[in-house]
């Protein structure tokens, strides 16, 4: 118990030595100190924890990170053709070349790092605030990390309805890039936006992204990882969803040596809706965790976990989802699905779906399961004439579509359906 | 077109043996019918000439065309010309029809060395074949067999058949669970595809769907083999008094 305990301290204190805070000597530092406080006083995840016993966070919390080679994107970049206002961070560094002008009505724009020194900024009710209170049961060391340590990220709050996406473009260029982002999202009462985020971002990336939707608002989240074979990531997603707001996250994941998207989602207000989902598909050396806590803690609120995962050559993927009903989140709809399906014998998915619920009028179901291609399905396609490889692909499209259905933007939908496609393909 | 000798075929992994030793010879342009008391091997038959997985062929040939066809993967005997319209067709979650049908159409072409099939001509194509069975456009947007009722399922086997015009077709039970008029239009569907360079082999324990797609031979499929074969009266026969004379006369 104690050699653990001195491992952790160890681990942590060669984290917090290995970084400077960055500048901004504004609102932001009591919230960077704070975080860092809470960072020493957690310790760093080890390999023994509950939480990480599916995946090992060591690459995760090491001081450097490993290299990944950053691949060309053969399919062109995420969303291509599509009206969007682009942010294009490179290797975790603002590229004000590549990116639009930050400008988008409806919208207000800053970037963390220009407003840091400020002696205010609306971000500041709301800065490594969700991430504190996401903290509780479970602890998020790696998020408290981001808040205390990320030197840059996206502030929107919007106020209208844009008409458009923002798309936060995340290259991939040195081998040996660490980046750390943290963006923050308001979204006010009837407000709405559809925020993407595509790309490998960097060998290693650490990622925070705090949502708050307040009464009726509207946020809709697609994201694309990938592809690059050997990179890392660590994602936090907090959100706080208001009254009769609506929240949806969906995200596409193409390779990686591991990723770990922790998505920490509480229904506020009552009637609110929370959609979180995720397809994703791996080869070999690829290790995919998606942990997913929703809290319902108001009256006759929705929620939906839709995760799928193909996994082939001894891939291996992690699903870890929980939904807890307060006492008096009446009328609670909960719905969890964990699907994966594993392409050899040599892949595997790890499990833990959880439902704690203290309210009595509740319906709340969940399902989580592992199988093969269906044998006689495909030997229907290929009685039809349809090759062995063509028709293991239909297959594997299909087993994705429920996950994909969960997009509401149906162009956004096809693009995504099409990478797959081109993914599935180029193996086969 | 199609010859079978000898045929000897054992479930894999049990070792049980259901064909023993059936010859069946069916000319293009011919229409052959079997019939067979449940579990006789019928449907054993159709899938180890679709190619099927769990079969073991201890013995015998079957060649289409002169090619051997037990060498061939599932998807090269379609693209030489066999379909198996199946007794429980398959209900397939996240395919649609079109794109299914569009695939496998493609697929075809391409072994054969044809080229693709333009939008417009799949859609012509599928759309009448599929008015000819009564089938709705609505069917056809949902996914392959999903919510399908039984007629509606062997309606599907017999449109794919049509859009993808084999040679060499064959028919498991295509009419059971078929009210009278989808049995017509199934039996009107597999009438108008009768041509010198095609032949049938239509497995069913009814005289009625023989009334309408009137077969040229009758074979009567006892435990693995064939034990007599004949003309439309047989089935006939078959109606009126069952197996038991035929078994008794075989044995
Ligand atoms: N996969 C299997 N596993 C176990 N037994 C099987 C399997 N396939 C076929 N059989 C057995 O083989 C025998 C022949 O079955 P088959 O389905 O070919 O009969 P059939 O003539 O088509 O019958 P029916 O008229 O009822 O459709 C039966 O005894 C059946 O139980
Ligand atoms: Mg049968």
């Amino acid at each position: 118990m104690t050699v653990r305990t001195d491992l952790r301290a160890d681990a942590t204190a060669a984290l917090v030595a290995s970084r400077s805070l960055p500048p901004g000597g504004g609102w932001i530092m009591p919230a960077r100190a704070d975080a860092l406080r809470r960072l020493r006083a957690m310790g760093v995840p080890q390999k023994r924890d509950e939480y990480w016993r599916f995946t090992d966070p060591g690459s995760l919390v090491a001081p450097l990170p490993l290299p990944a080679e950053p691949m060309a994107p053969e399919d062109g970049e995420a969303f291509e053709g599509l009206e969007a206002l682009r942010v294009v961070f490179t290797d975790g560094v603002f590229d004000p070349a590549a990116s639009d002008d930050l400008a988008l009505a409806g919208v207000e724009i800053d970037r963390l790092a220009a407003v840091a020194e400020a002696d205010g900024h609306w971000a500041q009710d709301l800065f490594g605030v969700l991430e504190r209170e996401g903290q509780m049961p479970v602890p998020r060391p790696l998020a408290a990390l981001n808040t205390a340590f990320a030197p840059d990220g996206i502030l929107i709050r919007v106020t209208g309805d844009p008409g458009r996406p923002i798309h936060i473009v995340q290259r991939h260029v040195a081998a040996a890039s660490d980046a750390m982002l943290h963006h923050v999202v308001r979204v006010e009462p009837g407000a709405r936006l559809t925020l993407l985020t595509s790309g490998p971002a960097a060998a290693r990336l650490n990622k925070v992204i705090e949502v708050d939707v307040a009464e009726g608002g509207v946020f809709h989240h697609v994201r694309m990882q990938g592809r690059d074979h050997g990179r890392r990531a660590a994602t936090h997603l907090f959100a706080r969803v208001a009254a009769r707001a609506d929240f949806r996250s969906f995200t596409l994941t193409f390779n990686g040596a591991l990723t770990r998207n922790e998505a920490i989602v509480t229904l506020a207000g009552d009637e609110a809706r929370a959609h979180v989902a995720g397809a994703s598909v791996g080869d070999g050396e690829f290790h995919h965790d998606d942990t997913v806590f929703v809290t319902h803690a108001a009256e006759a609120c929705e929620s939906r976990q839709v995760f799928k995962k193909v996994l082939r050559h001894g891939a291996v993927g992690v699903f870890q989802g929980k939904i807890l009903v307060r006492p008096g989140a009446q009328k609670t709809d909960g719905y969890q699905l964990s699907q994966a399906l594993l392409l050899d014998e040599r892949s595997q998915f790890l499990a833990k779906p959880e439902l704690e619920i203290y309210a009595d009028d509740v319906k709340c179901s969940h399902g989580s399961t592992a199988g093969a291609l269906d044998p006689d399905a495909l030997f229907y396609l290929r009685s039809r004439g349809v090759t062995e490889a063509e028709a293991k692909n239909l297959l594997t499209l299909a087993f994705l579509r429920e996950a994909l259905d969960e997009i509401a933007d149906e162009r956004l939908a096809e693009d995504l359906s099409r990478r797959l496609e081109a993914w599935l393909r180029r193996r086969s | 077109m199609l010859e079978i000798k000898n045929l000897h075929v054992e479930l894999e992994e049990e070792g049980k043996p259901i064909l023993r030793g059936l010859d069946l010879r069916v000319e293009a342009g011919r229409v052959h019918a079997i019939m067979g008391p449940n579990g006789s091997g019928k449907s054993t038959l159709s899938y180890v000439l679709a190619g099927r997985e769990g079969y073991a062929v201890t013995e015998g040939s079957v060649t289409l065309d002169g090619r051997d066809l037990l060498a061939l993967e599932p998807e090269e005997r379609a693209a030489a010309g066999l379909f198996l319209a199946f007794q429980y067709p398959v209900e397939i979650p996240g395919v649609g029809n079109m794109t299914f049908l569009r695939t496998a159409l493609n697929a075809q072409r391409k072994a054969r060395g044809e080229e693709e099939i333009s939008s417009a001509d799949f859609l012509r194509l599928v759309r009448d074949r599929a008015r000819a069975l009564n089938i709705d456009a609505e069917m056809l947007k949902r996914s392959v067999n999903v919510g399908f009722s039984g007629g509606e399922k062997k309606r599907n086997e017999i449109l794919q058949m049509a859009v993808l015009q084999p040679r060499m077709c064959v028919l498991d039970e295509t009419d059971s669970g078929l009210d009278v008029d989808a049995m017509r239009l199934v039996a009107d569907g597999v009438n108008a595809l009768r041509d010198e360079g095609r032949a049938f082999l239509v497995i069913t324990h009814y005289q009625r769907l023989l009334d309408h797609i009137v077969p040229d031979v009758v074979h009567i499929l006892a435990d693995g083999r064939i034990v007599r074969s004949g003309g439309p009266e047989l089935a006939r026969e078959v109606e009126t008094n069952g197996y038991a004379d035929i078994l008794a006369g075989a044995a």
